[in-house]
């Protein structure tokens, strides 16, 4: 074996062959994986699904959150009483994008309160580091979670904090704010989830 | 009689290496006389490894691949299927060992310097192993499709979506949708039933061929081949495996499914650590569930994962976690380049490695520990100083081991 390759080293023209043989290989190995890698994007009923929802809101009292699912994940709708509001103010020191200058939220929500009604945030339950769902913890104070503790969303998993604004506190792993979806409202107690305004829709 | 069977046998070696394999692998395969506890591990991981093929068959006669039935479909096989419930409690319980004989494996490896010349590539390919194990233990736990399976996936499935630029196509293309839903499941089923256990088979295999080539080490981290009978080539220091070997590790497999049988049958939870009491709930994609936290055999990366709280070079804490969860696992394939000490075995090796491996050792119990428990400021605090010890035991090593004061090695196996 060793003996006939070191006979065919010199000779260039079966050294072209292999390679260009090798390269058309190649090339046809590529051809044919194609539609198996293809096979595995979303197909196109995992695509169509996703349109927006629409969400009654007259029963939801202050103080109490709403779980709603839109495109497989969990939405918040949180009706935030004026105490509650009163906080965000305070922990503006405490968390890392008091102002909401990255991307995280559409335009319309790039405000104090994070929301289009002051009392109403309407926020992705999904936590921004490796998306678990944060916990609802309006409990002042709570043994677990400290004495500066004025209430907001705790993530179980690795200990991410985020305030009523769905703020993300400085120090903890989820680098960013909650995502803030688009959302409208069709009227005072209609709420319009996953579209930017009722003609989007 | 035996006659006839000999010449079956001729008729068969003339076609096919039987005798000669036999020989090359079993009697004629001459490991190392002073073998000890540590060397039962490896012979176990292939007693479990078939353990979960046979009852993984059995599994799969029952269970649906599907988001809607597959929490369902386990609970029939739990409550309707005759024997159902063992042969599942085999697997879990299989998976779990699985990890305790591999980790028991890996840490001879680092007692006695396995890993070093001329035995590392063995070593790396033990580390594939470890990995493909790893993403079966993975695939394998979302298949029940609890809140455990959705939400531990969800983690590991959002830290691809974390790559920079290419992270969300990328794990689009995982899920084959936009988030974690049936169409994974079904994919991951395909993984976890074909794909990587003929893998694992695979590399088994090569792992057995590498380490025939280059024989076993033993508890004095010496090379029995270097000394031989003149006359017949034998090591001195070597028996054959079959039947010294064969003999020792029958006794290693009936203490092993005492022990497995004993889980089996009294304690096949063992307390939510094998399976825990969260994925008895099914798939909620609307709520974690309050305390999660991974299967036991993964909690000392996780504890890792999560350990990060601070930016660092103008990346989020967030790409560090996973950058060093990942480096925790991969950086054991470095060991046969990290470990500078003139000798293998931690027979001869001084202080200094015998404390960084006892430290290593205190390190993943603890952090272990951390990854079992709700994250509070102090744990964290807890888990970010054992996660440097882990590290420094293995980014030090190329220091700590040159300068050890070593004993010389002796040139005989002794006992």
């Amino acid at each position: 074996m060793a003996d006939f390759e070191k006979k065919q080293e010199p000779n260039s023209r079966r050294r072209f062959l292999i390679a260009a043989t090798s390269v058309a290989g190649g090339i046809a190995s590529i051809g044919v994986a194609t539609p198996f890698v293809m096979s595995m994007l979303p197909s196109e009923r995992a695509k169509a699904a996703g349109a927006p929802v629409e969400v009654n809101i007259s029963k939801l009292e202050p103080g109490m959150l709403l779980l709603v699912e839109w495109r497989g994940k969990v939405v918040w709708i949180l009706n935030r009483t004026p105490e509650m509001l009163a906080t965000l103010k305070k922990l503006d020191s405490e968390v890392a994008d008091p102002t909401s200058k990255k991307p995280q939220q559409p335009q319309y929500a790039q405000n104090a309160t994070r929301s289009i009604k002051p009392a109403l945030l309407v926020v992705e339950g999904v936590c921004t580091h490796l998306g678990c769902s944060p916990v609802y913890r309006k409990d002042i104070a709570p043994a677990d979670l400290g004495a500066d503790w004025l209430g907001g969303f705790f993530c179980p998993c690795h200990g991410s904090k985020f305030d009523l604004a769905g703020r993300v506190y400085k120090s903890v792993p989820a680098p960013t704010n909650l995502v803030v979806p688009p959302h409208t409202y069709l009227s005072d107690n209609q709420l319009l989830i996953g579209a930017d305004s009722k003609e989007a829709a | 009689m035996s006659k006839r069977l000999a010449s079956m046998a001729d008729w068969i070696d003339a076609r096919f290496p039987m005798t000669s394999t036999w020989k090359a692998h079993l009697t004629e395969y001459y490991a190392p006389k002073n073998f000890n506890f540590w060397y039962y591990f490896g012979s176990l991981a292939v007693l479990v490894l078939v353990n979960q093929l046979l009852t993984g068959i059995f599994l799969t006669m029952n269970y649906k691949p599907d988001a809607s039935m597959a929490f369902a479909s386990v609970e029939y096989i739990m409550r309707d299927v005759d024997f159902g419930w063992l042969i599942r409690y085999m697997h879990s319980t299989g998976a779990s060992m699985f990890f305790v004989v591999v980790y028991l494996h890996m840490f001879r490896g680092m007692m006695y310097g396995s890993y070093r010349k001329p035995r590392e590539l063995l070593w790396l390919i033990g580390m594939g192993i470890f990995f493909v194990l790893m993403m079966l233990a993975f695939t394998g736990y979302i298949l029940p499709w609890g809140q455990m399976s959705y939400w531990g996936a969800q983690v590991i499935v959002s830290m691809i979506g974390a790559i920079p630029v290419i992270g969300e196509t990328l794990s689009n293309w995982i899920l084959g949708d936009f988030m974690l839903s049936d169409a994974a499941l079904n994919r991951f089923f395909a993984y976890h039933v074909v794909t990587l256990p003929v893998l694992l088979v695979a590399l088994v295999f090569i792992h057995i061929v590498a380490l025939h080539e280059v024989g076993s080490s033993n508890p004095d981290g010496i090379e029995i081949k270097a000394i031989k009978d003149p006359v017949t080539h034998i090591p001195l220091d070597g028996i054959p495996f079959h039947p010294y070997y064969t003999v020792k590790d029958i006794f290693g497999v009936v203490v092993f499914l005492i022990i497995f049988c004993g889980i089996i049958f009294f304690m096949p939870e063992m307390g939510g650590y094998f399976l825990e009491y969260n994925n008895f709930i099914p798939a909620n994609t609307l709520q974690t569930p309050d305390h999660i936290a991974p299967v036991w055999y993964f909690t000392p990366y996780y504890s890792m994962l999560r350990a990060v709280t601070v930016n660092f070079l103008w990346v989020d804490a967030k790409i560090w976690g996973i950058v060093l969860m990942g480096g925790s696992v991969a950086i054991f394939a470095l060991l046969p380049w990290l470990d500078r000490s003139p000798v293998k075995s931690i027979r001869y090796k001084g202080p200094y490695f015998k404390i960084a491996l006892t430290l290593f050792v205190i390190s993943v119990f603890v952090l272990g520990w951390l990854g079992t428990q709700s994250p509070t400021p102090l744990y964290t605090l807890l888990a970010q100083i054992f996660t440097v010890i882990y590290f420094a035991f293995f980014v030090l090593m190329p220091w700590y081991s040159k300068i050890d004061k070593t004993r010389p090695e002796p040139t005989r196996v002794t006992g």
